[in-house]
Parts: structure tokens; C-alpha cells; sequence
């Protein structure tokens, strides 16, 4: 799980940072999707670089997947009788991650039907992505699913940070502070940079 | 102090149970959660009906036997054990609610006592050190860094209560694996075996019905002996270095 969240993590903050170029006009961020496809050349061929990414991510998010559903299985085995009754002393991300995480597999299938293939996208305008990204914004669905979403992704990278360095063996008593608060740091940014976009196109100042 | 208590009854391993109220009154504020379980005993007993079965052992929190959850919390409000809560902690007039560790891998025997053996299992697949006994070695023998030997002391404060796997909400045994290895993997005496321990007791652990960690913290705020949570770390970190050896 740790390993696959963290391919996914960083992948999230590259992602994000791109999407910031919006603010810079649409010649900006189209110019760079188009580069995007166009990483590695000559060395790789067009649009290479994209799908190894894809390839990566997907077995990413098919593995971390998997291993989530294996752990829950013997998770909710090993306590077959519930507690009458239960005061969970853990923060709402720690106990939101199961259905958070089903949450953002359902989102990242729209995002895609959405934004890559257009197949559900208002605009469809193959290679013009800001026009597309402002037209499912422009909806109060395209953009209430987006803010929904993102929520759930800082809520799951606030204790999956943390959560991961445990599990990779990196955290001790000194570091706990400076990792929790890391992961503070990084679930807030990533937040607000992915919802700075449909905020923005919301409010009118992106069009 | 007057309580009313809804326990968990069980008559044996394959009974279904099911909770019984009990009115206790006359509860000093000083007494502990067993002494007061012992006045509901005593009555219960003049009554003729069955005292409600609990494990209890050295009263004096260091033996680990005396787990069960008061209020949905493992040995109740307090960080301590349940032999050391005082009932001053608990509001007059109030209910409370009294169950047995729940988890696979702690079958109830009756009422709140649960058999925690598979603790033992893991234990017994390497949380020891392979050592000649006989007379006390000297004590300067082996010189131990005093950060190591702190840091172990931290960690040999496990009394092997459960209460970590109780309050899991996975129903798993990191923690108190995690605090055995810690021990014994920083001192000198315990370097020899130091992977085939971290192997043997996490492979022991992961043979038990146990559920596997997410690191959701809450053991360790039930731990009455302050297990910190970074020894979940260092058993990962032990676990890698000895499994990639
Ligand atoms: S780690 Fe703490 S809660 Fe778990 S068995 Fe040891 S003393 Fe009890
Ligand atoms: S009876 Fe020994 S710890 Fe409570």
C-alpha cells in the first residue's frame, strides 16, 4: 500500500502543479499538454512518455486497490463480533480511508471518461483541454464531484503520508512530529491547488 | 456511588451471550474496577446466581490479565489498567458498559475472560533470547549504550494485556509484537537473533487470526504501559532489514 500510494502521491503533485498553468491562459496550459505528449523525443515516440506514465499509474492504483481490499477482508475477519459499544479514538481521515478510497476509484473512472477520453465531457474538444476542463466546471456536477473528490484526496493523503512511513519503517519518536505535520502540509496543498481550479472557473475567473 | 452495570454474560465458548444489568451501590470512590466487580460478585453469589467471570491477577497492573472494555474504551477512561481504575473516574448514577475483548484471535472462555494465548505463540516464536542460564552473568559483561538501554526499557513495559488488539479496530497485534522485537532487538544480548526473531514472531503473529495493521494510532492510546506508536515503525523497519537479508 505504501509503495503504491507513493508512486500515486507524487504523481498527484506533478499533476497538480500543472494544473495551475491554467491561471497563465489557454495557450499556456494547452501549449503544455501538447509537450507533455512530446517527453523523451527522439529517444521515446510521441506520446510515449504519457502512456508509460498511464501503465505505471494504472498498475498503481490497481495494486493499491487490491491490497486494500486484501487487508480489509482480514481487517473486519479478526473482529467478527462487533462492540455494543465503541469510542473510536483515531482522526476522521484514519477512519475515512476504506470508503474515501472507494470514493476517489469511482472519481478517477469519471475524471477520465471526463478529461481524457471526452466521452462524458460537455466540450470535447480533442487537444484543447482548457476549453474542456472550463466546460465540466462550468456544470454543477462536473464541478461538485471535482470538490468532492479532492476533499477526500487530502483527507486520504493526510493519514496516508504518515500512514506509509510507518509501514516503510522510516518513522521513529523524533521524526513523528515532523512527518505528521509533512503530511498536514502536503494534504492542504494538494487541496488547494486542485480545487483553486474549479473554484476559479466557478467564480468567472477562469473562462 | 450507585452504578448500573450492563455486562456481558456468556456461559461458555459456544453460548451466544448477551448483556445482564446489574445495580451496584455502595461504591466507594476508591475502590478499583474489580473491587467494585468483586461487591456485584458477593451479592450476586447470597443471591445464589452465577459471579460474573473475570480474569484478574496482580491487581497491581503489571500482569496484564485484568482487560476489559468499559465504555467502548479498553480498561475504560483511564490509561491504566482496569485493576488500577478507580472508580472516582466513573459519575454517580451512571450506566455502564462492560464487554470482553473482542477479537478472533481472543475467544471468549466466559463472560469477560478471553483466552489471549495466541499472544504466547507469537512470544514463543522468538521474543526471548537464546541464552546459557546458570548464575547471574556480570553485570558490566556486556556494556549496553544507554540510549538502547533506555529505549528498551520503554518498549519491555509490555504486560501483554491485549488491550491493543482490543481497541484495533482491525483486531491486530502490531503493537504488542512491535514492542518485544523493539526490545530485544536493541539490546546486544538480543543482536544474534535479531532477524530470525522479527521473522519468526511476525510470521507467528500473521498465523494467528489477527488483522493486519493501518496504522490508525488507536492501540496506543489504549496502551496502559505508553507503547508508543513509532514502534510499529521500527518493527516494519527490523522486519525489512531481516526478511531482505
Ligand atoms: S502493547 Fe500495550 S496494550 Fe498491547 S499488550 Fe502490551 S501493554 Fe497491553
Ligand atoms: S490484574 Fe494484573 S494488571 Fe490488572
Amino acid at each position: 500500500m505504501a509503495a503504491t500510494g507513493a508512486v500515486m502521491l507524487l504523481y498527484l503533485v506533478a499533476h497538480m502543479l500543472g494544473n495551475l498553468k491554467i491561471f497563465f491562459g489557454p495557450d499556456d496550459l494547452n501549449g503544455y499538454a501538447a509537450w507533455l505528449r512530446t517527453v523523451g523525443q527522439p529517444f521515446l515516440g510521441h506520446a510515449w512518455f504519457l502512456w508509460i506514465a498511464r501503465v505505471v499509474l494504472l498498475a498503481s492504483v490497481v495494486g493499491h486497490g487490491v491490497a486494500a481490499y486484501q487487508l480489509s477482508r482480514r481487517d473486519l475477519a479478526a473482529r467478527p463480533q462487533k462492540y455494543a459499544r465503541r469510542r473510536a479514538r483515531s482522526s476522521y481521515a484514519t477512519r475515512t480511508m476504506r470508503w474515501g478510497g472507494v470514493i476517489l476509484a469511482l472519481f478517477i473512472v469519471w475524471h477520465i471518461l471526463d478529461l481524457t477520453t471526452l466521452t462524458v465531457n460537455p466540450r470535447a474538444e480533442e487537444g484543447h483541454p482548457y476549453q474542456n476542463v472550463v466546460a465540466s466546471f462550468s456544470t454543477w456536477y462536473g464541478g461538485g464531484i471535482y470538490i468532492v473528490a479532492m476533499l477526500a484526496v487530502g483527507l486520504h493523503v493526510r493519514h496516508g503520508f504518515w500512514s506509509a512511513a510507518q509501514t516503510l519503517g522510516v518513522n521513529n519518536a523524533r521524526r513523528d512530529r515532523v512527518l505528521k505535520a509533512t503530511a498536514n502540509v502536503l494534504a492542504l496543498v494538494l487541496t488547494a491547488g486542485f480545487l483553486a481550479v474549479p473554484v476559479a472557473v466557478m467564480i468567472g475567473a477562469v473562462k | 456511588m450507585n452504578l448500573t452495570l450492563r455486562i456481558w454474560r456468556q456461559a461458555g465458548p459456544d453460548d451466544p451471550g448477551g448483556f445482564s444489568t446489574y445495580r451496584v451501590g455502595d461504591i466507594s470512590p476508591d475502590m478499583s474496577f474489580l473491587e467494585m466487580l468483586d461487591t456485584l460478585n458477593e451479592t450476586l453469589a447470597l443471591r445464589g446466581e452465577e459471579p460474573v467471570a473475570f480474569d484478574h491477577d496482580c491487581r497491581e497492573g503489571i500482569c496484564g490479565a485484568c482487560g476489559m472494555v468499559i465504555d467502548g474504551q479498553a480498561h475504560g477512561p483511564q490509561p491504566t489498567t482496569t485493576c488500577q481504575l478507580h472508580m472516582r473516574h466513573f459519575e454517580d448514577g451512571a450506566t455502564v458498559d462492560v464487554e470482553p475483548w473482542r477479537a478472533a484471535a481472543f475467544p471468549v472462555v466466559k463472560d469477560l475472560v478471553v483466552d489471549r494465548s495466541a499472544l504466547d505463540r507469537v512470544i514463543g516464536a522468538g521474543g526471548y533470547i537464546t541464552a546459557p542460564t546458570g548464575s547471574a552473568p556480570e553485570a558490566h559483561a556486556t556494556p549496553v549504550p544507554k540510549e538502547a538501554a533506555d529505549a528498551a526499557f520503554e518498549h519491555a513495559a509490555c504486560i501483554g494485556c491485549g488491550a491493543c488488539v482490543a481497541a484495533c479496530p482491525n483486531g491486530s497485534a502490531m503493537l504488542f509484537t512491535a514492542a518485544k522485537v523493539v526490545h530485544l532487538n536493541l539490546l546486544p544480548q538480543g543482536a544474534p537473533e535479531r532477524s530470525s526473531r522479527v521473522r519468526g514472531m511476525v510470521g507467528a503473529m500473521d498465523a494467528e487470526d489477527f488483522g493486519g495493521c493501518t496504522n490508525t494510532g488507536e492501540c496506543a492510546t489504549a496502551c496502559p504501559k505508553g507503547i508508543p506508536l513509532s514502534a510499529i515503525s521500527a518493527l516494519n523497519r527490523e522486519f525489512l532489514r531481516g526478511t531482505l537479508r
